[in-house]
């Protein structure tokens, strides 16, 4: 009987048939997983965290609390007006410094300063912060998110490029201690 | 006519899908699944129709690009002709289609018909219901105003407390470390090439089930599903008691599918289209971003819920609920299905809809969320100033400069996250007050660094004015008496 050999003969060619696609599917699959993770892949980390200019000294007078806008430092050609983002600056004393990230620590919500009260107040769900960016009252558990900052000249310069998240330990924002 | 049917003819000829599909339109149904509570199914797969449509309408101008999609909506609604209202049909058919899936999904499970053996559309239904939130969701990204962007904000702000995840979920959900061109991009790639494609193939294998397994039939107290016996009951069911779907049962289906139509329409004339609201400018932060209607109430419970139960209430609570949903064919395969033998299903419905409704109202007006301008742009009501003194009335200046107008509010106006203050000092003495003002706790910061000790005095000083008129405010008395002058020498220890 030749049928049982034909079969497998069949069968065979099958089973090659099966394995060459599976070796094309890692061929493909690998590169498209990795197009996929490409956000996570932190291979564009360098240049994200990077310093970016807020502006001159002048614009910071001491003792006040004002907004600033910086230009993300990876900016795509479709950003559009999302690439520019604001953060509070406030001058301590002259030499030193706060940057604090607009996005609420609770859900991201954009923190407004009131210098009357000296205080922080995120319009989502009424978290509150003081002037220090320590946690004053409401849902958020900490105080706001700060950014690194450095003097260059007359110009203060900020370690930015990814939007502060309640979750993430990540280098370019620090825990502020509450009730500095 | 000729014609027509010699047409139908010769594609059938080739097709050869003629005899399925009548076969499929004419099986018989229970008849008292004629029913007009049987039509939302048919309502909500119209619903998705006119979505599936209006959606590539839009797509034929709207730009996906964070650059330029805020001006293509506004080209929309003002300058192509008409555009204003397929935007309102397809904004408007969203809302309709979210809430007819749900009242879809109680009639179900008020009926019984997750039960043996219909579990596995049961299930099919739920993910169905899931993408259609997830439609809802990435719809009002694609609206790329103020709104959507600091939305993405909160949405990234609870995904990023998945424990050791977070970070990696919150880049992958961007498209980078930060809001920008790439997120809308793949929002635009899951509203309208992901979830629409999953939502098709997921309908269909939920429809082909409703017709192989034969639609749900009216449940009867006391007629008990067991699974060695529903099959043959529900064939002799239908032998003995069945009517054509078509068309018997299907013109109520029709009807209400119109209805529903017309009144999507009505909307999308009568209220017009959503927003957009403002541009998405991160720089403008004078915005108080809200959630669309179907999310408010999540929006309510994450105001409402102790900072400390949040993070497990949002990561838990949704996988709680799904698995919920999904075992639930499981558990309860067989037994009654009527819904006046099941008092415990019946309760569960209240009680979600009562929760439901009770957050999303609360969401409406939103008491936790302070009125931002209220300091500046509501003032302090005339009967709070008449007949005071100097010193009160500037304590009510204080009052305002210092935003506490913005959480407390005195005769109904301004904000409403702290307790209303027009009786505040028949609860609080002045000592209290001063207490409060300078420490804050509960939910109030401590105003102490921020008020000298002028503006405290001026600031309680109005405070212990506010009480109704004929109750006078609390006072405390060992206080009082340890400030009455000839009090110091107590009279009853002299010699
Ligand atoms: S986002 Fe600021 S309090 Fe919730």
């Amino acid at each position: 009987m030749t049928l049982p050999a034909g079969f497998s003969r069949r069968d065979l060619f099958m089973k090659i048939g099966i394995f060459l696609n599976g070796i094309v599917a890692v061929i493909l699959g690998v590169p498209i997983v990795r197009y996929l993770l490409s956000p996570v892949a932190h291979e564009r980390k360098g240049s994200y965290d990077s310093w970016v200019p807020l502006g001159s000294l002048e614009q910071f007078p001491p003792g006040q609390t004002r907004l600033a806008t910086y230009r993300d430092p990876v900016v795509s050609p479709t950003d559009g007006e999302t690439a520019d983002i604001a953060c509070w600056v406030r001058n301590v004393d002259g030499q030193t410094f706060q940057v604090f990230a607009i996005n609420c620590a609770h859900l991201g919500c954009p923190v407004r300063w009131f210098p009357q009260s000296n205080l922080f107040l995120c319009p989502c769900h009424g978290g509150a912060y003081y002037q220090d960016g320590s946690r004053a009252s409401g849902p958020p558990e900490r105080g706001l998110f700060e950014y690194h900052y450095k003097i260059d000249g007359r110009k203060l310069l900020i370690k930015a490029g990814e939007m502060p998240t309640p979750g993430q330990a990540s280098s370019i924002v620090r825990e502020i201690s509450p009730c500095a | 006519m000729r014609l027509i049917k010699s047409i139908g003819d010769w594609l059938d000829a080739r097709l050869q899908l003629g005899a399925t599909i009548r076969e499929t339109a004419e099986h018989s149904v229970p008849r008292e699944t004629a029913s007009w509570f049987y039509v939302f199914g048919s309502a909500a797969f119209v619903v998705f129709m006119l979505q599936i449509v209006t959606g590539i309408m839009l797509a034929l101008i709207y730009v996906p690009s964070a650059g330029e999609a805020w001006n293509s909506l506004q080209t929309l609604n003002h300058s192509v002709t008409l555009g204003w209202f397929i935007r309102g049909l397809h904004g408007w058919g969203s809302d309709f289609m979210v809430a007819i899936v749900l009242i879809h999904m109680v009639q179900v499970f008020l009926f019984g018909a997750y039960k043996y053996p219909r579990e596995l559309t049961w299930i099919v239904g739920v993910f169905l219901l899931l993408m259609t939130l997830g439609m809802a969701f990435t719809g009002q990204v694609l609206r790329f105003d103020q709104d959507a962007y600091w939305g993405l904000g909160i949405g990234a702000s609870i995904a990023s407390r998945v424990p050791l995840m977070g970070p990696p979920i919150v880049n992958l959900m961007l498209g980078g470390p930060i809001i920008a061109g790439a997120t809308l991009s793949r929002f635009f790639a899951l509203h309208v090439f992901v979830i629409p494609g999953l939502l098709i193939a997921f309908v269909a294998v939920h429809l082909l089930m409703v017709v192989k397994l034969g639609i749900n039939e009216w449940p009867m107290p006391g007629r008990v599903v067991r699974k060695a016996t529903y099959i043959k009951e529900y064939h002799e069911l239908t032998k003995r008691d069945g009517i054509p779907f078509v068309p018997a049962a299907v013109w109520k289906d029709l009807v209400f599918s119109a209805f529903i139509l017309l009144s999507v329409a009505a909307c999308a004339v009568y209220f017009g289209p959503f927003g957009p609201s403002g541009p998405p400018n991160p720089t403008i932060i004078q915005t108080a971003p809200r959630p669309d209607f179907f999310f408010l109430w999540l929006y309510a419970i994450l105001s409402l819920l102790p900072p400390s139960m949040e993070t497990p209430a949002l990561l838990i609570g949704p996988v709680v609920v799904i698995l919920g949903l999904l075992l639930l064919p499981f558990l309860f395969g067989e037994g009654e299905k009527s819904w006046r033998r099941r008092p415990v299903a019946v309760l569960t419905i209240l009680l979600v809809a009562v929760a439901l409704g009770t957050f999303t109202r609360l969401a409406g007006n939103a008491p936790w969320s302070p009125v931002m301008d209220a300091w500046s742009g509501i003032p302090i009501p005339a009967e709070f100033l008449h007949n005071r003194s100097a010193l009160e009335r500037q304590g009510a200046l204080v009052f305002q400069v210092k935003q506490c107008h913005n959480c407390h509010s005195l005769d109904n106006q301004g904000g409403k996250r702290g307790p209303a203050l027009d009786a505040v000092a028949v609860r609080l003495t002045q000592d209290q007050l001063i207490r409060q003002v300078i420490q804050g706790g509960g939910n109030m910061p401590a105003y102490g660094k921020n008020l000298s000790p002028a503006e405290t005095t001026a600031l309680v000083a109005f405070l212990e004015t506010l009480h109704p008129a004929g109750q006078s405010p609390a006072r405390d008395a060992s206080r009082a008496v340890a400030l009455q002058p000839d009090s110091a020498t107590p009279s009853s220890g002299h010699p």
